[in-house]
């Protein structure tokens, strides 16, 4: 199992995106989401210590045209959330991938990364869409 | 003879304004309007009332101390404030309102008079029930309409909304499942992914969890999902699914999908939003239904809102009756009408109340009297006529404008953005709409189709005002698909331009607050 010394940057099909360093991985949504998603109004993240399965409903979007589910891309607990979006729900449009990151989750199987795709991968699957 | 001594001109002369701007900021008859605490101010009283002479304090130490801040208005200034706010705004009774989903129908003024009747509209309910028979026999004549045309056998009254008549059908649910020892285990519910959000908001309320179930290419459940979500079914409470769908569809495989939620133990909820389309024609009890509500302003014409809550009658199967909500009313041997109320006898297994009394009696009225004046024949009539409207409009305007889903639709028709240019959006074709004097089509709705735009006419559209509404909307439609920059300006003509939906949901002003005044400016 590999473990990422340096942070490296995975993604889901459902547009989050996970970075993983060491025992860590910060969890947003990517620009292809934000985008579709549209001006970002209100964010609902979770709370510090909660845990999650992937698939999990983790996190709330909502946008002008409609509220969606930011679902959790592997186990892990919450250990820290970017409470400055509350106040801030516009940083997921404008920095998606940095200011605008959702939460850090603990991970509990680091073997689980290997499930998710990599930058290229993921750039081949948007094309699909 | 006499003349025209005074030259008073009597044809007009082909002269125009460069500019459009008035000083008065209104736009000819259409008045400008300022807010309430804008007109008037708190120094100022519309009443002029002596001093009450005798009485004394009672409040003690609990006065007031500081004034209230609110604007004093006179009688025409408080009047013309609501008028003029009331022709800014659009309604039914000025157009046809194609917003899908909500049946913005005609309200019949025959509704109207007998609401106002004394026996229905001057009583109280905490009268004793001996002087309020005629009422409570209508609560109960309307309930047996419902029964009938649902083929249901129970109904609970008092809900006061649809989301109330789902609360209510899912706490049935509930109800059922403490008594058979499984409320612990059975938790899950289907919901379909183009579901109104009333249901999976209605599910969790109610201590459940959503799980959601695809849609196919024909914009109807995916059975294929639905079974593998029912393989592992001892944890099924039941599914929430709306027939005819929110596409406008008819979930044509219902029967197959209750059968399959009865035998994985579950409770089918059927979501009577859109029952109007299906009146006459099926009865949600022959489909395997066992709790649906129904909107009386949807399908049977009271206002929506209802000058106060609306209403949401719930009929209930074999199964749930049982566990339906008090009061409701019954009638005895001897032929009075009376409201159970305590949760004992008849309805020792009732999940309890819902509201303070018996339900939206104006709103029954209403429902009642389009019932009786229209006959079963005439529902049928009305239910028919939707689905024939609906079916012009979308025959219409496929040809410039794109139908998701083959064939004909129900109640309502349904489109995707998918014909129009690069840059223009369902946003820029449902404010066009508001500078053609219509009020939009319900937009990005349901989520399953991109940019979606549902249309519903109702039955209570004119072929010449259909026509009228399609002529307006294959135009715009036609600019969009040719790209038609203009269009991401509009509306153009309306009182407000278009508005900024993202900063009024970052940034909402919730309170009026007296302006700043502006700070002197600083010497030179």
């Amino acid at each position: 199992m590999t473990r990422y010394t340096q942070p490296t940057t995975f993604y889901t099909e459902d547009h989050e995106w996970v970075t993983v360093h060491n025992d860590l991985a910060t969890v947003g949504i990517t620009h292809y989401a934000e985008n579709a998603l549209g001006d970002i109004v209100f964010v609902e993240l979770p709370e510090v210590g909660a845990e999650f399965a992937p698939g999990d409903d983790m996190a709330v979007v909502e946008s002008v045209k409609a509220a969606s589910d930011v679902y959790a891309p592997i186990h892990g607990k919450v250990v820290e959330v970017n409470g400055a979006l509350s106040d801030k729900p516009e940083t997921v449009n404008e920095s998606p991938t940095e200011k605008g990151w959702f939460c850090v989750l603990e991970i509990k199987d680091g073997a689980e990364i290997a499930g998710l795709m990599d930058e290229a991968a993921y750039k081949a699957y948007c094309e699909t869409l | 003879m006499s003349m025209n001594t005074q030259g008073r001109p009597t044809s007009p002369e082909s002269v125009s304004m460069s500019s459009i701007e008035t000083v008065s900021g209104s736009r000819g008859l259409l008045q400008h309007e300022d807010l309430l605490f804008e007109i008037g101010t708190s120094e100022t009283t519309g009443v002029d009332l002596p001093a009450p002479k005798g009485t004394k304090n009672r409040l003690g130490g609990v006065t007031r101390k500081v004034p209230t801040g609110l604007p004093g208005l006179s009688e025409p200034q408080a009047v013309r404030h609501y008028m003029r706010l009331s022709q800014k705004n659009y309604a039914i009774d000025l157009g046809l309102f194609p917003l899908g989903s909500c049946t913005m129908k005609h309200n019949p003024r025959l509704n109207e008079k007998m609401a106002r009747l004394p026996g229905f509209g001057d009583i109280h309910p905490l009268q004793p029930q001996a002087t309020v028979q005629g009422a409570l026999e209508l609560i109960d004549e309307l309930a047996t309409w419902l029964k009938t045309l649902t083929n249901m056998p129970a109904v609970a009254m008092s809900p006061k909304a649809g989301a109330h008549g789902e609360f209510c059908g899912m706490m049935a649910i509930r109800q059922a499942l403490i008594a058979r020892g499984e409320v612990e285990t059975r938790k899950r519910v289907l919901v379909p992914e183009s579901a109104h959000g009333t249901n999976p908001a209605t599910a969790v309320q109610c201590g459940f969890i959503v799980d959601e179930i695809k849609a196919n290419k024909r914009g109807r459940v995916d059975m294929a999902d639905l079974k593998a979500k029912l393989e592992k079914s001892d944890d099924i409470a039941g599914i929430m699914l709306t027939n005819p769908n929110t596409c406008g569809l008819f979930e044509t495989d219902i029967k197959e999908i209750a059968d399959l939620i009865h035998a994985a133990g579950g409770y089918f909820y059927c979501d009577g939003a859109n029952f109007n389309a299906i009146v006459g024609r099926v009865r949600p009890g022959d489909l395997g239904v066992d709790a649906m509500h129904i909107n009386l302003h949807k399908t049977f014409s009271t206002p929506h809102g209802g000058g106060g809550p609306g209403s949401g009658p719930t009929v209930l199967s074999e199964a749930l009756a049982p566990y339906a909500p008090v009061p409701f009313v019954v009638k005895d041997a001897d032929g009075m009408y009376r409201l159970v109320e305590d949760i004992e006898g008849v309805a020792s297994e009732s999940f309890g109340r819902m509201v303070a009394f018996h339900g939206q009696m104006g709103m029954f009225v209403r429902a009642l009297t389009y019932i009786l004046s229209h006959g079963a024949d005439g529902l049928k009539q009305a239910s028919e006529d939707a689905v024939l409207n609906a079916n012009y409009i979308q025959a219409r305007l496929k040809k410039v404008m794109t139908a998701p889903f083959e064939g004909y639709c129900m109640h309502e028709a349904l489109f995707s953005d998918a014909f129009t240019a690069e840059g223009i959006e369902t946003i820029d074709i449902a404010k066009a709409l508001i500078d053609e004097g219509y009020h939009p089509m319900t937009m990005y709705f349901p989520l399953v189709v991109h940019g979606a735009m549902l249309i519903e006419p109702t039955e209570s559209e004119s072929k010449a005002e259909l026509d009228r509404f399609c002529d307006a909307l294959e135009s715009i439609a036609r600019r969009a698909a040719q790209g038609d920059e203009a269009l991401k300006g509009a509306p153009y003509l309306a009182p407000m331009r278009r508005l900024d939906e993202t900063k009024a949901a970052r940034k909402p002003v919730l309170k009026w607050a007296e302006p700043e005044e502006a700070p002197p400016v600083a010497a030179e």
